[in-house]
């Protein structure tokens, strides 16, 4: 169990070590740093000296190490945009963007295994059909337009729900939170279910084809022989064995939530990372790109780590150990 | 549709366990609705073993399928009864019938490696059937479910319970299926194919196994292959298929030594015999057409090489011969002017 | 004339073209595929408008609701902009662009995923294991994420002017290189079938060169999948160029593009003038479903297990 974890973590180094080489040629090489910081009116002494202050002028390698010691303690230098500490900045807004996460994960994750649980069981009933075609299209919406329609029914229209901002929230420590307001929480409704909404059919889609795989192997013909009840075949027998190949691209697919935030936090105005990080795309604020391709990398390291762990509680054929025999 | 008595070499006391009665089955496509079986009819007594042969395709499996009630849709029955004791399963709907798999009709596949679900213990798996099927509690089930694995032949089972299907051998886990298929205690059992995936050194254990379990509960068992050597060491009676139908159907020994249907005696041929030497081993010309283009008539004219005409225009039913009952015009004292002389044994 | 026939008669006779006909919803998907393709296609020519054209922009023509509301103008059949531009006008060059960019995005990855696959299953070895760990990386992330990335790249090296004139190119090539890695792990699963097979080792045995037999003998047996797959990713980089251009990234405003003008739009939604970002959002909707309705059945046709 710990050499698979430890083996887990040293697969996911080389990564982890790629996306820092990225980051960093970024933040080394593209565009100019240094008049960027400066701004119009600057002196050839004050120049050297930020050039010296960023370590640009020393060898290739030793800056690269210095970024890596530098974003293993969270260190990745002013934003040119809004000359504040890049880690700063992030760690104000990861609070919101968690959050969103959080819960539009939760919609896809619950309501997709059900549905797709249901259409591949019940492949032909009209709901089913329903369901489908409504994944096809959940599919075929860009995130951001199920955002704008959902303001214009819930928001424009009809007046229920908040179409920007989080709401009121709470301040736990450094960590913001709008689970605890009433406006907080309407605030969470129409974002969340844009989030998810991709990723719910996705799911979906993906539960549905490994039931329909599943249920035509010869085990579950077998458990059927057995006289097992429906239940018993459906859940016990047919959902278990889809776990493993769906947690794999479930697990992916809530890494890119992450990712999706950025149009999601657009259109809602979300003051979350995503939000940050398409404001510097726009401006071409290295610092906070590179940042936050770092974080975003972690978290699809993390995620994966994660997915193998999980296989490995539902597979009994990765562990080794009991009844050894033939 | 007519009665089917208990063959007369094997008369035993007592109903039939399973009968089943001009079945048909059929499959609609978009080219026209193929019927895969056609007026199949046979019965199975307490302790009998009947073995059903014929190639692939000829509807053994389809057979298996109709009666544990498991037909892969669009397939369907479509005429015909299945009776178990005498009554009507054929017609139950899906809950009744499964009640009755596993508890009164067990079943083992083919393929060992496939049949077992990967993520729960060969234990688990016992467990779960036996508390489906039986009035007994969790402890009770597991004492017995490593029971069941020492009658299968499973060594050190106390702790191999605890095991999952891809610690064992593929002998040893078609012993764990069988025990699966008998654990509820059926008195009927529907074995497809059960040694094909083997080894043949595996091979006779388990059919060894099979025989011994059957004897000893008083087991009716429906043994589907394609190896003419297990139905011998096996089976007390024979069906032998050919497009959807029964060709021929007798004691085990009456059809592999004396075969009435032209079609059973060209399969024997075709078995190389064990006690003399032979340059080349006899074949049917031809292949079994398949079941969208099924001749009229007997279905094995185009092949038979005692064909006449009626062969071609009239099919025959199971027709009374010595010790068998064949499908074949040749058994009609009616056609035995058009028949040759030489080939009848009537 | 009976040469044409033939092959066309067989076409109508296919199992492919018989579960065509038999899905409503495909037949109909294309319909709706092959509208949004002549409108976009022959925008100048069938547009009522020329949205460009700045002399015909009128102020007063502003905020017109569609033609059926009551204050609707029928010149307008879907409204006017904040400009004065007709929406359908605005529409039907914007497909054009989302079109443009959709398909060149498709091909570029097409081409290189299919290159970098043969060459990786062909080949094998350390050239192999490059790829495919390139590939397993490049996957991890979200091909919006990619794309972004890249974009916000060559917005950062090239100068701004610079980078407008280009910027067509750059969204093409963000988008394009972000989907590669599915086109090559299809084909290399594929070739390293194909390559075992025995009339591959035949054709090595007669001496044929490897580039040759690639071309000639894997290629075509792996053209099915990869169809299946251009389809179906059509429909996201129709998305994914739509999602660049709604968050300013995109093709530039001298150009918009469905997303553009959905962006543009999206600040009217609360004044009421809902008619500016949600028909641009229908016409994103109706090209994407249809695409990816056909590519859907285009799996399933050609993958008759699956039925």
């Amino acid at each position: 169990m710990f050499a698979f974890i430890l083996s887990r973590i040293l697969q996911a180094i080389p990564v982890m070590l790629v996306v820092a080489f990225i980051s960093f040629a970024m933040f080394a090489y593209v565009g100019d740093p240094v008049s960027i910081m400066l701004g119009q009116d600057f002196t050839e002494a004050q120049r050297q000296a930020l050039i010296a202050g960023l370590g640009l002028d020393q060898p290739f390698f030793v800056q690269f190490a210095k970024f890596i010691g530098n974003a293993v303690q969270g260190e990745f230098g002013l934003s040119y945009r809004l000359s504040r500490p890049v880690a700063e900045l992030i760690g104000e807004r990861a609070p919101a963007t968690l959050e969103l996460a959080f819960c539009a994960a939760g919609i896809a994750l619950v309501v997709g295994v059900a549905m797709g649980v249901y259409t591949g069981l019940y492949r032909n009933s009209w709901l089913s059909r329903a369901l489908l075609t409504f994944s096809l299209v959940g599919v075929s919406l860009p995130p951001f337009l199920i955002g704008i329609l959902l303001i214009l029914v819930f928001s424009v229209w009809l007046g229920w729900l908040p179409s920007f901002g989080r709401g009121d929230v709470v301040q736990l420590g450094w960590w913001s939170t709008g689970f605890l307001t009433w406006s907080g929480l309407k605030a969470l409704v129409l974002p969340s279910i844009t989030l998810g909404l991709f990723q719910l059919t996705l799911i979906m889609r993906l539960v549905r084809a490994e039931m329909l795989e599943v249920l035509r192997t010869d085990y579950i013909k077998f458990a059927r022989a057995r006289g097992l009840s429906n239940r018993a075949v459906n859940f016990g027998h047919a959902l278990k064995n889809t776990l493993v190949p769906v947690i794999t691209i479930a697990g992916l697919q809530l890494g890119g939530i992450i990712a999706f935030a950025i149009v999601t936090e657009t259109v809602f105005q979300w003051p979350g990372m995503g939000l940050l990080f398409i404001q510097s795309v726009s401006a071409a604020d290295i610092p906070v790109m590179a940042a936050y391709l770092m974080l975003i990398a972690l978290v699809f390291v993390t995620i994966n780590l994660a997915v193998d762990l999980l296989y490995y509680a539902v597979d009994p054929r990765l562990r080794i150990g009991r009844g050894q025999g033939h | 549709m007519q009665p089917i008595l208990p063959s007369p070499s094997r008369e035993r006391d007592g109903a039939p366990i399973l009968e089943v009665r001009d079945l048909r089955v059929e499959f609609p496509t978009r080219r026209g609705t193929l019927r895969a079986l056609d007026g199949v009819s046979f019965s199975i007594m307490p302790g009998e073993v009947l073995g059903v042969v014929g190639e692939s395709g000829a509807g053994k499996s389809m057979t298996g399928a109709a009666i544990i009630g498991l037909l892969e849709p669009p397939g369907r029955i479509a005429g015909g009864q299945i009776l178990l004791h005498g009554r009507r399963i054929d017609n139950l709907r899906y809950e009744a019938m499964r009640k009755i798999r596993g508890k009164e009709i067990g079943a083992i596949f083919q393929d060992p490696l496939t049949t077992l679900n990967p993520l729960y213990t060969v234990g688990d798996q016992l467990v779960e059937t036996m508390l489906t099927h039986l009035p007994i509690g969790a402890a009770e089930a597991r004492k017995r479910a490593i029971g069941w694995l020492e009658m299968v032949g499973i060594p050190a089972a106390a702790q191999r319970v605890d095991s999952y299907p891809h610690e064992f051998s593929g002998g040893m886990r078609q012993r764990v299926v069988i025990a699966l298929a008998l654990c509820a205690e059926p008195r009927m059992v529907v074995a497809d194919e059960p040694t094909t995936a083997l080894d043949v050194s595996i091979q006779a254990q388990i059919i060894a196994l099979l025989k011994t379990l059957a004897r000893e509960k008083g087991m009716a068992m429906m043994l589907v292959t394609h190896d003419m050597g297990v139905i011998a060491e096996t089976a007390d009676r024979v069906a032998v298929m050919y497009a959807g139908r029964i060709a021929e159907i007798g004691p085990v020994r009456s059809v592999v030594k004396a075969p009435r249907h032209p079609y059973s005696e060209g399969l024997m041929a075709s078995i190389p015999p064990l006690d003399r030497k032979v340059d080349h081993l006899a074949q049917i010309e031809g292949a079994m057409p398949r079941l969208s283009a099924i001749p009229p008539g007997c279905a094995f004219n185009p092949r038979c090489p005692h064909v006449f005409d009626r062969c071609r225009v009239e099919r025959p039913e199971l027709l009374e011969t010595t010790a068998t009952r064949a499908a074949c015009w040749l058994y009609d004292p009616a056609s035995a002017k058009q028949a040759p002389e030489a080939l009848r044994h009537g | 004339m009976a040469a044409l026939i033939a092959p066309l008669a067989r076409l109508l006779d296919s199992d492919l073209f018989y579960s065509f006909r038999r899905s409503p919803v495909t037949v109909l998907s294309a319909l709706v595929g092959l509208v949004c393709l002549v409108g976009a296609g022959l925008a100048p020519w069938l547009a009522p408008h020329d949205p460009f054209d700045l002399a015909s922009l009128n102020l007063i023509d502003a905020f017109k609701p569609p033609a059926w509301m009551a204050e609707g103008d029928g010149t307008y059949p879907l409204g006017t902009d904040d400009q004065g531009r007709d929406v359908l006008s605005a529409i039907m060059y914007g497909a054009r662009i989302s079109l443009l960019v959709g398909i060149c995005s498709v091909i570029f990855s097409t081409l290189l995923g299919v290159g970098l696959g043969l060459v990786a299953g062909y080949l094998g070895g350390t050239v192999d294991g490059l790829l495919m760990r390139i590939a397993d990386i490049q996957l991890t992330f979200p091909s919006i994420l990619i794309a972004l990335l890249v974009d916000g790249v060559v917005r950062a090296v090239l100068p701004r002017e610079v980078h407008d004139q280009i910027a067509l190119f750059v969204v093409i090539f963000a988008i394009g290189i972000s989907a590669w890695p599915q086109f090559a792990r299809t084909v290399r699963s594929s070739t390293l079938v194909e390559r075992n097979k025995e009339y591959v080792l035949a054709a090595r045995v007669i001496g044929l060169s490897r580039l040759h037999i690639m071309l000639t003998h894997v290629l075509p047996n792996v053209l099915g999948p990869v169809l299946v797959i251009a389809t179906l990713n059509l429909g996201n980089a129709i998305i994914s160029e739509a999602t660049l251009s709604f968050l300013g990234v995109g093709v530039p405003p001298t150009e918009p593009s469905l997303g553009t003008l959905i962006r543009i739009g999206n600040d009217f939604l609360f004044s009421g003038e809902w008619w500016i970002t949600i028909f641009p959002g229908v016409a994103l909707i109706a090209m994407v479903l249809s695409v990816n309705l056909l590519g859907d059945w285009l799996r399933d046709a050609l993958n008759p297990k699956l039925r």
